[in-house]
């Protein structure tokens, strides 16, 4: 059976670090960044886990400032 | 397989609807106006109404959208979103139009006009962000928000005897002979976020179609009026304002 991958690209600097991505992803993929913040000082998610990743788009649909943007391939 | 052969163009699935433009939105993080932006945005690219459509912003957090869409947009007098969107329409019967109105606007100072706009059964979307709190001024009470709420006018809780019950729009407007299409959604979790879109979608058909009035109301959070994290929000929302605002269709003919 084909497997899916997927990946998510986030505006870093439209990010507000509000954490609803990282409860909406089912696979546990992103996280905030524990340190690193961006110009207006929130921060950011990121792909902590990316081998999980599917490629749903639950986290670029409920991302209010529609910063994520989702890649989805098959691997054959 | 490596995440730089995953990101590529012809692997994209979702992103930034192109009605959205790159300013930075000024909610709050988290904030529930974010989701329905974007849903406005998709809607109207999916549909192809970018040159037709004609938005009118309330006064409120939303003031400020047509800072963000790519349309027209005409701003409205505190509450008065719903006359302007009669005049357009009337004059221009072959646009799409809708309002953006939050509880504060809609439901308090704009009550007059939202419920004699939907009475005429004028042909536009009103689209209702009910999030029981007057965000943009700092978190005071509003018509719509619960009882025993804590706000910054009602830091014991809303009480009957001082402040009454809370207002419940929808079930107002789905009794009046106008509207043709009157839906409670709310955008929490992707499926619901799926369901307001089509939601908004069919408002929009609506309009231009001439059925009536329809309103989609957005049960929504404001973490920051509510005092609570984006996610803590949410979970708020579903065990307090659902029971008091249930999720649905309310009128669909």
């Amino acid at each position: 059976m084909a497997k899916i991958q997927g990946a998510v690209t986030v505006n870093e600097e439209r990010c507000k670090g509000c954490d609803l991505c990282v409860v909406a992803c089912p696979c546990d993929v992103l996280a905030l960044q524990p340190k690193e913040v961006n110009n207006r000082g929130y921060h950011f998610a990121y792909m902590a886990r990316p081998e999980r990743c599917t490629g749903c788009t639950s986290c670029a649909m409920v991302c209010p400032d529609a910063c994520i943007e989702v890649y989805r391939v098959k691997v054959e | 397989m490596e995440l730089n052969e995953i990101i590529r163009p012809e692997n994209k699935v979702y992103a930034k609807p192109r009605l959205m433009n790159s300013n930075h939105m000024h909610y709050c993080p988290g904030c529930s106006h974010g989701v329905v932006h974007k849903l406005v945005a998709e809607v109207l690219e999916e549909m192809g109404q970018e040159e037709t459509a004609i938005g009118i912003t309330p006064v409120g957090c939303a003031v400020f959208a047509y800072n963000y869409i790519d349309i027209d947009w005409i701003e409205a007098a505190h509450g008065r979103a719903p006359a302007i969107a009669s005049a357009v329409k009337r004059l221009q019967p072959d646009k799409l139009v809708f309002t953006y109105q939050g509880d504060g606007d809609l439901a308090a100072i704009g009550t007059a006009e939202t419920i004699h706009a939907a009475n005429r059964g004028e042909n536009i979307a009103i689209i209702f962000i009910n999030n029981a709190i007057y965000g943009m001024t700092g978190g005071q009470m509003a018509p719509t928000t619960l009882l025993g709420q804590k706000t910054a006018t009602t830091p014991y809780g809303r009480r009957v005897d001082l402040n009454g019950y809370p207002l419940s729009i929808a079930p107002i407007l789905a009794g009046l002979d106008g509207t043709c299409y009157v839906t409670r959604q709310s955008v929490h979790t992707p499926a619901a976020v799926r369901k307001a879109k089509a939601a908004i979608r069919k408002a929009f058909e609506n309009s231009l179609a001439g059925r009536g009035c329809s309103l989609v109301e957005v049960v929504s959070t404001c973490n920051s009026g509510w005092k609570l994290s984006p996610a803590e929000a949410n979970r708020w929302m579903i065990e307090n304002m659902f029971p008091k605002y249930p999720l649905g269709d309310l009128k669909n003919v």
